[in-house]
């Protein structure tokens, strides 16, 4: 599905990513692991497409199609969602309003009508069951005035209802308590399917209890350094960095 | 090129939806003003001799003054004898009796603004006066405002028709001399609305006023009266657009709102004069004098309104709370872009016990335009207990607009409760692509968020008027008008 080639890319002249590969196929989950500062977020915001962040050099395809030639807004309509590590405030639109808005626009690409209001609503209510918040969520600006752990079940809701191919989760387990922690793990493993795939950008091996990953890499100074099954988590949990040959202090 | 510089390159190419021309036969004034002029317009309106010299005064006034410099807006001086102050559609007889009598040309023009005037498919439970150019060219839904006992007419007619009540309050709340641009309606006002709502009626309908100027060099001067007396409420819509023209076109209105006791006027405009081209060529200069006078206890006055045009808008809708217990509130969004320029606010006068105010501001600046928010609150010495609310709020899209905030207080009573908040922000990369990452292009992100940023403003708005406001700052926001 997502094949990475090679991928450089820095921010304000900083090299960040300095060649890093990646192949994840349909029906897989990936984790990737590695040390503050290693690029994890950089890797997630350039799948993504943001501008703030620039390629220079490599290649990454999305089932065949290159995916640094297409705009950010087609890379969502073409099935790519990122869960962000720091979601933003947009005070006055509703969630309701904002979501509407975003699944409309979907449509549009896929050359759909506009979805019905009371399908729409039923979509939303059970989703925001789904994950555990109050309706009244429903009606707030997106992320405006939430708790850190209120805006990774909302980014989680988003997912739900909009049922990418590709699911891109920065560091959604960070901060959360163990409930929410759950939600996250079923709202992941909801999605999961032949012909979606996962990649889980996570610091801690806890949420691996919860999402059992088909493969983990470690990402150290802009690439993956070694990748393994789910057991390097395990490993990496009780030995850390170091062995690795990685500086973690120096990085952090 | 970052995502909101790409969405204000977008912004820039908007098109102006409402900017063509009628081709209709009219009588227009050579440009020019002096006493002769007033004389004629009186004529044209077959005034009463008090009228003729109510204007003749406001006149002589006039040319003792000279134009405010105060506002933070940069503009070439205006010159009052390249205008002309009267133009009118030519019909058979001198005015159309009735809508059915009115030119075809002109019902099609109201139409295409979304404004159907003829009995088929008139606004649902909205009665309308349109005035175009210097005219009012006909008033829907007379017959079921009759029966209520609502005066909503041309204010041309009012004169002839109810003298009593323009001698008492026409320049009451607005005195000839308030102002220059105040004394120059006065002495050459072509027309406007009317309206009366008697002891304890609530109109049964909302009120709509459309003014559109076409005739070229032509200033539009209106004066509009709203008299709410005992125990009455109404809800007044005002709605405006002019075609695209390369010279700045003048815009100089009045409004003057009474209350008496217990009464409620509830005033929304969504103006949408044409703000020039995005070079900055042509547009409306719109200088505006709106005031309500809270006479009477208990009353309570909203101003709502949503800014999108002009090039120039110099605009202060005001509050004289003087009634005991009276309230005042302004709800305003003032939206620039390309070159426009803002300065508008509110003034609440606090003179009576108790009164309250509240305004909310809301500023979006796009572009290089520069948009400033004026408002003063003067509670006098013996309005124990007023209390005011003022929150004030700013939104830039991209760098090179600016926006800029004068609160100025004046307590003469120790015992007021003023509180001020303002923010600015702006519309951030980080929200922008959030959105882009949920499918939603950069245009609508765009409008969403800055109709997000007005929600408080916006449910004050009656609900088909909320609708064309979403969908003006939609069209005021997008590249280009399909
Ligand atoms: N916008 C930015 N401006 C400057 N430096 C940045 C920016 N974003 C990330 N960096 C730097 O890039 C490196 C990688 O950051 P990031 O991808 O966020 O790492 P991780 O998510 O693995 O903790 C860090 O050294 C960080 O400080
Ligand atoms: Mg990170």
């Amino acid at each position: 599905m997502l094949s990475i080639s090679n991928l450089q890319a820095s921010v304000e002249d900083k090299q960040i990513l300095t060649g890093l590969n990646l192949e994840v196929k349909a029906g897989e989950v990936h984790a990737i692991m590695g040390p503050n500062g290693s690029g994890k977020s950089t890797l997630s915001q350039v799948l993504a497409g943001n501008e703030a962040y620039e390629v220079n050099g490599g290649s990454v395809s999305l089932e065949g199609n290159d995916l640094l030639d297409m705009s950010t807004e087609d890379r969502a309509r073409e099935g790519v969602f990122l869960a962000f590590q720091y979601p933003v405030e947009i005070p006055g639109v509703s969630n309701l309003q904002f979501m509407k808005t975003a699944i409309n626009n979907i449509r549009q690409h896929r050359g759909q009508d506009e979805i019905n209001a009371a399908e729409f609503m039923k979509l939303a209510k059970q989703k925001i069951q789904q994950v555990n918040l109050d309706p009244s969520f429903l009606k707030r600006g997106v992320n405006e005035g939430f708790s850190g752990g209120e805006k990774k079940r909302n980014e989680i809701m988003q997912m739900l209802m909009l049922e990418p191919k590709l699911a891109i989760l920065d560091e959604t387990d960070s901060g959360l308590d163990i409930d929410a922690l759950r939600v996250v793990a079923d709202g992941v493993n909801a999605l999961r399917s032949p012909d979606r795939a996962v990649i889980m950008v996570t610091h801690y091996q806890r949420l691996l209890d919860y999402i059992v990953p088909d493969y983990v890499h470690v990402l150290a100074n802009g690439k993956i350094i070694k990748s393994g099954g789910k057991e390097l988590a395990l490993e990496l949990e009780e030995r850390g960095y170091g062995w690795l040959g990685i500086d973690e202090k120096a990085k952090a | 090129m970052s995502e909101s510089d790409k969405a204000v390159k977008d912004l820039i190419k908007r098109d102006y939806e409402h900017g063509f021309v009628t081709n209709i036969e009219s009588e227009t004034f050579e440009p020019g003003l002096n006493e002769d002029v007033i004389r004629r317009i009186s004529a044209k309106k077959g005034e009463p001799e008090w009228l003729l010299e109510w204007r003749l005064k406001a006149y002589g006034q006039w040319l003792e003054m000279a134009e405010p410099e105060w506002a933070h807006v940069n503009f070439p001086k205006v010159d009052f004898n390249d205008i002309a102050y009267f133009s009118a559609p030519k019909s058979k007889d001198d005015a159309p009796k009735s809508l059915d009598e009115v030119d075809p040309e002109l019902l099609r023009t109201y139409e295409k603004l979304g404004i159907p005037l003829h009995e088929r498919a008139r606004l649902a439970g909205v009665a309308v006066d349109a005035v175009f150019d210097s005219v009012s060219i006909g008033t829907t839904f007379k017959e079921k405002l009759t029966e209520a006992g609502v005066i909503f007419c041309p204010i041309s007619e009012a004169v002839h028709k109810h003298p009593e009540l323009i001698k008492k309050y026409l320049g009451s709340v607005v005195p000839q001399k308030d102002n220059f641009y105040a004394a120059l309606n006065s002495a050459v006002f072509s027309d406007g609305s009317f309206v009366y709502i008697p002891k304890g009626v609530r109109c049964p309908l909302e009120l709509s006023t459309y003014f559109r100027i076409n005739e070229a060099n032509t200033g539009q001067f209106e004066r509009t009266l709203i008299i709410a007396d005992v125990g009455s409420h109404v809800s007044y819509l005002e709605g405006c657009t002019a075609p695209m023209r390369d010279e700045n076109q003048l815009h100089a209105a009045v409004v003057e709102l009474v209350l008496l006791d217990d009464s409620e006027i509830k005033y929304s405009t969504v103006q949408n004069w044409y703000p020039g081209d995005e070079e900055g060529k042509g547009g409306i200069y719109n200088f505006v004098t709106k005031r309500a006078a809270c006479i009477g206890k208990n009353s309570k006055v909203s101003w709502t309104q949503v800014e999108t045009g002009s090039a120039i808008t110099w605009k202060y809708p005001s509050c004289v709370l003087r009634g005991e217990n009276s309230v005042g509130e302004f709800y305003s969004v003032a939206l620039t872009n390309n070159f426009q320029q803002a300065d508008t606010g509110t003034k609440m006068i606090h003179l009576g016990k108790n009164t309250r105010s509240t305004i909310i501001s809301k500023g979006i600046s796009a572009g290089k335009s520069d948009s400033s928010y004026r408002g003063l609150v003067r509670i006098g010495p013996n309005a124990e207990n007023a209390r005011n609310y003022t929150q004030c709020d700013s939104l830039l899209i991209g760098d090179k607009c600016g926006a800029h905030t004068f609160p100025y207080i004046e307590s003469k009573n120790k015992s007021a409760v003023l509180e001020h908040e303002a923010t600015t922000s702006k519309v951030s990369d980080d929200q922008l692509f959030l959105c882009q990452q949920r499918g939603i292009d950069t245009e609508h992100a765009v409008s969403m968020i800055v109709n997000g940023f007005c929600k408080e403003v916006f449910k004050e708005l009656p609900m088909e008027f909320a609708v064309e406001a979403t969908k003006l700052l939609e069209v005021s926001l997008e590249g280009s008008v399909g």
